[in-house]
C-alpha cells in the first residue's frame, strides 16, 4: 500500500519535473530566437594575411544603429550589415571608443524598424556562476538569413582585464566577464553575451591570447560600460576618452608637431596619414606643406598609417634632412625639411596634439 | 602556568562557542542548501541515458593499429556508421573496440567520401548494442546533445569519452576544403569535438542518434576544439544508408546547373549545363528557384544544403518562375563527381600540397582524424583468416561482397513470378491501350516489333544495331522491352554491369523501393523492386547518357502458363506520357521469330 502511494507520488513527481523541462525548453528557444533576431553580422574590410573581413553586431535602436566591436573590419566605405532576416544594409561609422572597442553603426536604410535592445529594460549583471549564452558571426558560418551561432557557458569571473605589452595585447583595459566558452573566435567580437533568460550581459570582445602562455581568454565588455557611450554617439553627443598615454609610451625620437604638422585625428585601425593643420612658421610651413595633404613616403618608406608615420617619424636620426612624398590632389610632391640636432635620450610620452574632439566616422578616402 | 589557564581558558571558549554554533546549526531550521529536485532528476537522467549511449559507441583503430576515431551501431548485427576520412587509412578489416572492453574485428561496407560517411559491420555477434536512428529536423538552437567517442584517443578501456552541449546551429554549409569532402545541412554544436571524435555519434538529450561528429573550425588554435564542431545529420545519412550497404564507393549529386543570389535577394540560375535533364525540361539561365525537394529556396547555401543531401540519381521536383510564370518539374540528378574523382578502394585521397592556404575569412578547415600528407601508407595487415570471405574488391565498390549480398536479397522475389529461364523464345503480348487502341509487340533474339495505331516499329538487334527511340519520344520502349526480357530469363548474364544500388522513393515521391541497375553497352536501365514482397514494379531504361529515360511501370498480375506477367504496362517519357499497354494475351514462341 505504501509502496504504491509512493510509486504514485514519484510518477507525478515525475511528471511534474518533465512538464518543467518541455517549458524550460521552450522559453531557452525563444530567448535564443529573441537574441538572434537582434544579432547582426558586419563584413567589412580584411580577407588578408589571416585578418578576417567579418565580425558581429547587435542592434541598439529600431532606427538602425548597431553596435560593433572596433576593429580593422570597419576600415573601408564598403561596410555591410546582414540582418538576421538576410536583408543586406549598407552602413557606416558613426562613432567610436577605441578604448572601450567600441564603435557604433548607422545603417543607411532608415525605414527598417528594426527588433532592439532596450539598454535600460533589457540588461543585467552577473557574478560568477552565472549561465550564460554567447551569440556571435564566428568563423562566418552562417550566412544570409542564417541565424548566429549561440554558445552556452558559465560567467567565470568579472573582473579587470590586465593586460601586457607584448604578452597579453588587447585595447580594453576595464571590467569584463570571464567566460568558460569558446566565445571569442574570428568574426565573434561584437556578438552579445547574454543570460540564458535572455538579458543582456556584455558585448563579446577580440580573440585575445597569451603570447608566451599560447593561452586565450574569452571575455565580453559588460554592457554597464557601453550602454553611456552607445547613446551619446547615437545622439551625437560622444567625446572619445583621454587617449590612453601608454599608447603612446614609446621613445620617440620626433614628433610631428615638432615639424609643426598637425595630423588628423588617429581614430582608425589604419587612418590615413593626411595632414589636418600647418602651424604657421614651422618647418612644415616653410616647405609648403599643406592642410588635406596625404602623406604617402617618409624618407622612401611607404608610411601607411597615422600610427606608422609617428613611429618612423620617432625612429629618425637627429640632424639631416626629412623626405616625405605627399599627394595634392592628383600631383606627387617631394618635400624636404631639416631635423633639428637633439640630445639621445628618450621623450616623454606624447601628449595627444589634438584637442578634444568629438570622435567622428573617420573618412577613409 | 597563568599563561597555561589563559590559554586554556581561551582555548575552551572557542570550544564553546564551536559547540553552539554547531547546536544552533542543528537545532535551528536549516538554511536550504538542498539541491532543486529538478537538477537532481536532470542529472539523473542524464547519467542514465549517457550510461545506455555508451553501450553502442565504438572506439575504431586501424589493423596496423595506428590511428582511428569513433563509431556508432545502428543495427543488432553489427552495421556501424563513422567518417569516410577515419576508414580512409584503415585499410577493409579494423578493430573496434565497445565498452564492453572487448575488441572485434570490422570490414568496410561501403563508403560517401563526398559526405565524409562510411559504414563498417562489426563481425562475430547478433546482438550488438546499438543506437536509434532519430529525426534530425526535430532538433531545434539550444537543445542538448552529447557527443561520444574516443578523443585523442584516451581511452584505452574502449569506454567512450562523453561531452555535453547545446545545437549552436542548424543547416549549415561547410564548403569543401581541399578535397572533395563537403558538410552540407549540417548541425552545429558547441559540444567539444576533438580529433579521435570523428566518427562518433551525436545524441539528443532524449538519445537518439542525430548525427555524426565528423568536423570543426580548428582556425587558429591548434587542432583543438574551438566551440564549433560540425555533425552530418543523420536524415541525411538515412537517404544514403542503403546505398552505403550496398558496398558502393557513393556519389552525390548535381543539378548541372549553377545559382547565385540577385540584388533583390531571389535565387537564380546563372550557369546550365546543355546536356543536363534539367536543360532538357526547360530550364535556363535567369530562371529564380522557388523550392527544391519540398524546401523553399532563400540562398546560394541553401540550394547547396538541399541538393548536398541527396545521392546521385535521385529524383527530386523543382519549382522555379521566369518572369511571371511559375513552373514544375521532376528531375533526375546527374553525379557530382567522374568515377576517377571518387577513388574505389579505402586509400589516401589525393592530399593537397603542403597546408592548405587559409582561405579568405579564415574558414574552417576539416577536422578530425586528418594525417601530415607526408604519412607513409600503413602496411596493410593480413585480413583475419576467419572472414577474410567478407571482402571481395571491385572497381568502384568499397567492398562487392556486401553488394552480392543485396543482390541475393533483391532478387529472391523474382523468382515467385515464375520460372523466365526457359522463356527464351519470342514473347508476343496483346492487347488494348487505355485508349482503346488494339497493338502487338514482339520480342525475340533478332529484334522487338510493334504494330500500335496502324503503324508498325521495329528495333533491331544485332551486334551493331544502335538503340532507337522507337516509337519517336517514348526513350526507346522498344529496346527497353528487349532489356526487360534479358533481365527476367537471363538475370545478370544478360548484361555488361549489374549491381544493386541502394533504395530511393519511387519516382521521387513514392514508396521507398529498391533499386537494380544493369548496363549493357551504353544502355542503362534501373530496376525497381517492392521493398516487402520483392516484385519489381517496372524499370527505366536510358539509351544513352543525357537522353529521356523510358519509364515502364507494371501493375496487376495475369498468369501464363506457370508465370506472372503484368496486367498493365504504363510507358512515359521526360515526364509525357505515350500509353498504357493492357496485356490480354502472352504467348511464348520457341525458335527464332520473325
Amino acid at each position: 500500500m505504501t509502496c504504491r502511494i509512493l510509486t504514485r507520488s514519484f510518477c507525478l513527481l515525475l511528471t511534474c519535473l518533465w512538464g518543467s523541462s518541455i517549458a524550460q525548453a521552450q522559453s531557452i528557444q525563444s530567448t535564443i530566437e529573441r537574441v538572434q533576431q537582434r544579432t547582426v553580422k558586419v563584413f567589412g574590410a580584411g580577407g588578408i594575411r589571416r585578418l578576417h573581413a567579418y565580425s558581429t553586431g547587435f542592434v541598439v535602436s529600431r532606427q538602425g544603429h548597431v553596435a560593433t566591436i572596433w576593429s580593422h573590419v570597419l576600415d573601408t566605405e564598403e561596410l555591410t550589415v546582414v540582418l538576421s532576416d538576410g536583408r543586406r544594409v549598407r552602413a557606416k561609422v558613426l562613432g567610436a571608443e577605441p578604448q572601450l572597442d567600441l564603435a557604433v553603426l548607422e545603417l543607411q536604410d532608415k525605414d527598417l524598424d528594426l527588433p532592439a535592445w532596450d539598454l535600460e529594460a533589457e540588461v543585467a549583471d552577473a557574478g560568477p556562476g552565472t549561465r550564460v549564452l554567447g551569440f556571435s558571426n564566428m568563423f562566418r558560418v552562417a550566412t544570409g538569413d542564417e541565424m548566429v551561432s549561440v554558445l552556452h557557458g558559465v560567467v567565470a569571473a568579472k573582473a579587470p582585464l590586465v593586460t601586457r605589452r607584448g604578452a597579453f595585447e588587447s585595447s580594453y583595459e576595464g571590467t569584463a566577464f570571464i567566460v568558460d566558452a569558446v566565445t571569442n573566435n574570428p568574426g565573434a567580437g561584437g556578438g552579445v553575451l547574454t543570460t540564458r533568460a535572455g538579458r543582456l550581459l556584455g558585448m563579446i570582445g577580440k580573440e585575445l591570447r597569451n603570447a608566451e602562455s599560447n593561452t586565450w581568454v574569452n571575455y565580453a565588455v559588460p554592457i554597464s560600460e557601453l550602454k553611456q557611450p552607445i547613446r551619446q554617439i547615437i545622439a551625437g553627443k560622444y567625446r572619445a576618452r583621454q587617449r590612453d598615454p601608454d599608447e603612446t609610451n614609446v621613445v620617440a625620437r620626433f614628433r610631428p608637431l615638432e615639424f609643426g604638422i598637425v595630423l588628423v585625428p588617429d581614430v582608425l585601425f589604419r587612418t590615413p596619414t593626411f595632414i589636418d593643420r600647418v602651424q604657421p612658421g614651422s618647418a612644415a610651413a616653410r616647405a609648403g606643406l599643406q592642410p588635406d595633404d596625404l602623406i604617402l613616403f617618409i624618407n622612401g618608406d611607404l608610411v601607411q598609417s597615422c600610427r606608422v608615420f609617428k613611429q618612423s617619424l620617432g625612429r629618425i636620426d637627429s640632424g639631416g634632412v626629412l623626405k616625405l612624398t605627399v599627394r595634392r590632389g592628383d600631383k606627387l610632391l617631394p618635400v624636404e625639411l631639416p631635423v633639428p640636432d637633439k640630445p639621445d635620450k628618450p621623450d616623454k610620452p606624447e601628449k595627444s596634439e589634438q584637442p578634444e574632439k568629438p570622435a567622428t566616422a573617420g573618412d577613409t578616402k | 602556568m597563568r599563561r597555561f589557564e589563559r590559554d586554556w581558558l581561551l582555548c575552551s571558549r572557542a570550544w564553546l562557542v564551536v559547540l553552539v554554533v554547531a547546536v544552533a546549526l542543528a537545532v535551528l531550521p536549516r538554511p536550504s542548501f538542498a539541491v532543486d529536485p529538478a537538477v537532481l532528476a536532470a542529472e539523473a537522467k542524464r547519467i542514465e541515458v549517457a550510461s545506455r549511449l555508451a553501450k553502442s559507441v565504438v572506439a575504431i583503430f586501424s589493423r596496423g593499429g595506428r590511428g582511428g576515431g569513433s563509431g556508432v551501431l545502428i543495427s543488432p548485427d553489427g552495421y556501424a556508421l563513422t567518417n569516410f576520412h577515419v576508414t580512409r587509412g584503415a585499410g577493409t578489416f579494423m578493430k573496434c573496440g565497445l565498452s564492453d572492453g572487448k575488441l572485434y574485428d570490422a570490414v568496410i561496407v561501403g563508403i560517401d567520401p563526398t559526405g565524409d560517411v562510411a559504414l563498417i559491420k562489426l563481425l562475430g555477434r547478433n546482438d550488438f548494442p546499438r543506437a536509434t536512428l532519430g529525426d534530425s529536423d526535430t532538433l531545434k538552437v539550444g537543445d542538448w546533445t552529447f557527443a561520444m567517442g574516443n578523443p585523442f584517443l584516451l581511452a584505452t578501456d574502449f569506454q567512450p569519452t562523453v561531452t555535453y552541449g547545446i545545437v549552436s546551429g542548424l543547416h549549415r554549409y561547410q564548403y569543401p576544403a581541399g578535397t572533395i569532402l563537403e558538410y552540407t545541412d549540417c548541425i552545429q554544436i558547441d559540444t567539444s569535438i576533438n580529433p579521435g571524435n570523428s566518427g562518433g555519434p551525436l545524441f539528443s538529450a532524449g538519445g537518439q542518434l542525430m548525427g555524426i561528429n565528423g568536423r570543426g573550425s580548428f582556425d587558429k588554435r591548434g587542432r583543438v576544439n574551438s566551440g564549433a564542431g560540425y555533425a552530418i545529420s543523420i536524415n541525411q545519412i538515412k537517404l544514403f544508408m542503403d546505398h552505403l550497404r550496398s558496398g558502393r564507393v557513393v556519389d552525390h549529386a548535381t543539378l548541372g546547373a549553377t545559382v547565385t543570389t540577385r540584388e533583390d535577394g531571389a535565387v537564380v540560375v546563372d550557369g546550365i549545363l546543355d546536356e543536363s535533364e534539367a536543360y532538357r525540361r526547360g530550364l535556363r539561365e535567369g530562371d529564380e528557384i522557388i523550392s527544391f525537394a519540398g524546401r523553399s529556396v532563400r540562398s546560394v547555401n541553401q540550394f547547396k544544403n538541399i541538393l548536398g543531401i541527396y545521392p546521385k540519381g535521385s529524383k527530386l521536383r523543382l519549382v522555379f518562375r521566369r518572369g511571371q510564370v511559375r513552373k514544375e518539374m521532376l528531375l533526375r540528378l546527374r553525379a557530382l563527381h567522374r568515377a576517377s574523382e571518387l577513388s574505389g578502394s579505402p586509400k589516401p585521397m589525393p592530399k593537397p600540397k603542403g597546408k592548405p592556404k587559409p582561405k579568405p575569412g579564415g574558414k574552417p578547415k576539416p577536422g578530425g582524424k586528418k594525417r601530415p600528407a607526408a604519412r607513409k601508407r600503413p602496411p596493410v595487415a593480413k585480413p583475419p583468416e576467419k572472414y577474410k570471405h567478407l571482402y571481395v574488391k571491385k572497381q568502384g565498390f568499397a567492398n562487392y561482397y556486401f553488394n552480392q549480398q543485396e543482390q541475393k536479397r533483391v532478387l529472391s522475389g523474382l523468382s515467385r513470378l515464375g520460372d523466365f529461364s526457359g522463356a527464351r523464345g519470342a514473347w508476343v503480348l496483346a492487347g488494348k491501350t487505355a485508349a482503346g487502341d488494339a497493338y502487338q509487340l514482339t520480342v525475340a533474339d533478332v529484334g522487338v516489333g510493334l504494330s500500335w495505331k496502324q503503324k508498325a516499329y521495329y528495333q533491331e538487334l544485332d551486334k551493331a544495331a544502335e538503340p532507337l527511340d522507337e516509337p519517336k519520344g517514348s526513350g526507346g520502349l522498344l529496346y527497353a522491352m528487349h532489356m526487360w526480357r534479358s533481365f527476367l530469363a537471363k538475370r545478370e548474364k544478360g548484361f555488361g554491369e549489374f549491381f544493386y544500388l541502394g533504395s530511393e522513393p519511387l519516382d521521387g515521391v513514392g514508396a521507398r523501393v529498391d533499386v537494380m541497375i544493369s548496363e549493357l553497352g551504353n544502355v542503362r536501365c534501373r530496376w525497381y523492386f517492392d521493398r516487402k514482397q520483392g516484385r519489381l514494379l517496372g524499370f527505366d531504361s536510358q539509351r544513352e547518357e543525357e537522353t529521356d529515360e523510358c519509364e515502364i511501370r507494371f501493375s496487376g498480375d495475369i498468369d501464363s502458363g506457370g508465370r506472372h506477367w503484368p496486367r498493365t504496362i504504363r510507358v512515359s517519357s521526360g515526364g509525357q506520357p505515350l500509353a498504357s499497354f493492357g496485356v490480354e494475351t502472352v504467348t511464348l514462341k520457341t525458335g527464332a521469330a520473325q
